[in-house]
């Protein structure tokens, strides 16, 4: 299976990058690496797609079953398709405390979805999550997406109006460049 | 406290020392460049244990001593345990995001100590823009020669790499961080063999939290009897508490140990938000037990000894404050769902307890529970506790144990509504 179905993205176009990773591990615990290199995959998009899971397993010398277990296990990895953007709203009790489950709803209001919903264009996955270390600046999300993961606390419903208008414009600016 | 030790950028004159050469110039990595050139390692780890310094991130073992049980075997790995995921808990991020260079200094003696050529810091995965700019500054430490081979013409060489998690508590417990470093699972080990024999790569490794670390290069420097002087006798130094929920002013303080909830909260803090009653604190985050805000609790010491006198535990000083508008029954309830959420799935008791105990709450919130269901939540707990290879199973517990002790009432009057609409529906 994993001979067919692997492609040679990682080590085409991000060679460098892999090779960086490696090093940062002994020679003979490669699979130390499957954690970044799922990270790294995720520039061409969050979803870890078998062919990306197959390519991962090749490059560590390890079972395709070892790189989707650690998808499973770890939230910040995704094996279904989702928005291109995630909004992700800490709901945890000290957020809550703060309003965070009315800022949840509002967020979803805007966009049209329930929480693990995706918006129609494709765009945005709200979801909520637990803590992330910034209690005191609640309410607050993360958005993840190709380009990594980016903190926006303190914030209102007008902070995320800009938040998504920029995500959406950024989308639409690349697109362009991105068709090869 | 006139002095910032630990978030040290707060002080007046040192805005920028997240800068390496402002870092530098306010005698940085002084205390590394003593250690390396004219310290063994045994010399290093008994200053430390000298200091008194408990571990900071929630369970407040002394670090010296962590040190020196270190087999002697070789390599060894030195790993900083910045995975930050406690609700309620926000001060590594800070340390790294404006201290960076004290925090990676105390890695560096640390490693020195224990004599590993390689450390980790291993980041909780949404620490993801902190990381790179961590990684940066780790390059900087490079290019000048504080890193890399034959630091200051000794033979010592050490590398400092970063991890990041990827969105799982229990990688903040140390044998299941060491699991996700080496690409598995991040699942807690059978202990013993303890990391300082077993660790990465089945290597002696010392795992310490950012915040133990960053104490290090203050002991160093101005010596562990200065160190003792700060805090009581059995919980020395400087500790970040980081107040959150109901305070009028939530952040992170940087106190002596041993300053009180009460001036904590309100002298610091400000008191609470709108100027409403405090009704209960969790002193450690979603992981130790309700306390009533009574005047006995306000007046407790914020130390390692005084908080379990009055029934919870100081952790990682994750405080907080629930004012009186707070139903307990719900606060236990998101505690529940964190933890059914971040049960690895490796005990039965905790995997299994987290969701029925989640569900047992759920019922109770939305009205729909008998005084039966609440009975069934504790005989439920009861079968966690004690019963998991890692302490996420017994944290789990404290919010129900504590919550329905301290708070019954609460908890009753979902009971009441239930009953009453039943009544109401039967009459129908």
């Amino acid at each position: 299976m994993s001979s067919n179905t692997a492609n040679q993205t990682l080590r085409t176009r991000y060679s460098a990058e892999v090779k960086d990773i490696l090093k940062r591990y002994p020679d003979d615990q490669k699979r130390s690496a499957v954690m970044p290199l799922l990270f790294l995959s995720q520039k061409e998009g969050l979803q870890a797609t078998v062919s990306v899971m197959s390519e991962i397993a090749q490059i560590l010398d390890i079972s395709i079953t070892q790189v989707a277990s650690i998808v499973g296990f770890y939230t910040l990895y995704y094996s279904h398709s989702g928005g291109k953007n995630r909004i992700q709203i800490c709901t945890d009790l000290p957020c809550a405390l703060r309003g965070a489950d009315d800022f949840a709803d509002k967020v979803c209001e805007k966009l049209g979805v329930k929480l693990g919903e995706t918006t129609e264009d494709g765009e945005f996955t709200v979801e909520s999550v637990m803590c992330l270390a910034a209690c005191d600046k609640a309410p607050m999300f993360q958005v993840q997406n190709g380009d990594g993961i980016t903190y926006h606390e303190r914030q209102t419903i007008s902070d995320v109006q800009a938040v998504i208008e920029q995500l959406g414009n950024a989308e639409i600016d690349k697109s362009p460049e991105g068709a090869e | 406290m006139t002095e910032y030790l630990l978030l040290r950028h707060r002080n007046r004159g040192e805005e920028n020392i997240a800068d390496l050469d402002t870092y530098l110039s306010l005698g940085g990595f002084e205390a590394y460049e003593r250690v390396v050139t004219t310290m063994t390692p045994q010399e290093v780890i008994d200053i430390v244990k000298a200091s008194g310094l408990r571990g900071r991130g929630g369970a407040g073992f002394p670090t010296g001593v962590k040190w020196s049980f270190l087999s002697d075997r070789f390599p060894r790995y030195v790993v900083a345990n910045s995975d930050e995921s406690e609700p309620g808990t926000f001060k590594d991020r800070e340390i790294m995001e404006q201290n960076p260079f004290q925090f990676l200094e105390g890695l560096m003696i640390c490693a020195y100590a224990a004599q590993a050529e390689v450390a980790y810091n291993y980041c909780r995965g949404e620490f993801w823009e902190l990381t790179q700019v961590l990684e940066s500054k780790v390059r900087q430490l490079n290019d000048r020669g504080l890193l890399g081979r034959r630091i200051f013409d000794t033979d010592y060489s050490l590398q400092i790499n970063h991890h990041l998690g990827a969105g799982a508590y229990i990688c903040g417990e140390e044998s299941a961080l060491l699991e996700s470093i080496e690409g598995k699972l991040g699942q807690p080990r059978l202990k013993p063999p303890f990391p300082a024999d077993r660790g990465l790569y089945q290597l002696p490794t010392v795992v310490n939290n950012t915040e133990t670390l960053t104490n290090v290069p203050l002991i160093i420097s101005r010596g562990p009897e200065w160190y003792k002087s700060i805090g009581t006798e059995k919980s020395c130094g400087p500790k970040i508490m980081c107040l959150s929920g109901h305070a009028k002013h939530p952040g992170n303080y940087e106190t002596p140990l041993g300053i009180t909830f009460r001036e904590l909260i309100f002298d610091l803090a400000g008191g609470i938000r709108d100027d409403k009653a405090l009704k209960a604190i969790m002193p450690s985050g979603a992981s130790a037990p309700f306390l009533p805000a009574s005047d006995e609790v306000l007046d407790t010491p914020l130390t390692y000894e005084d908080i379990p006198k009055i029934g919870s535990q100081l952790g990682s000083a994750s405080i907080i404050l629930l004012d009186e508008t707070v139903d307990i029954s719900w606060a236990a309830l998101k505690t529940m769902k964190f933890f059914e959420h971040e049960s690895c799935g490796k005990c039965t008791p905790c995997r299994e307890g987290t969701y029925w105990m989640y569900h047992l709450l759920g019922r109770i919130n939305s009205d729909k529970a008998e005084q039966a269901d609440v009975d069934l939540l504790g005989e439920v707990a009861q079968q966690v506790v004690g019963k998991c290879l890692c302490p996420l199973g017994d944290f789990a517990t404290s919010a129900v144990f504590s919550g329905i002790e301290l708070f019954q009432q609460d908890f009753n009057l979902h009971i009441a509504t239930a009953v009453n609409g039943k009544d109401d529906s039967n009459t129908k």
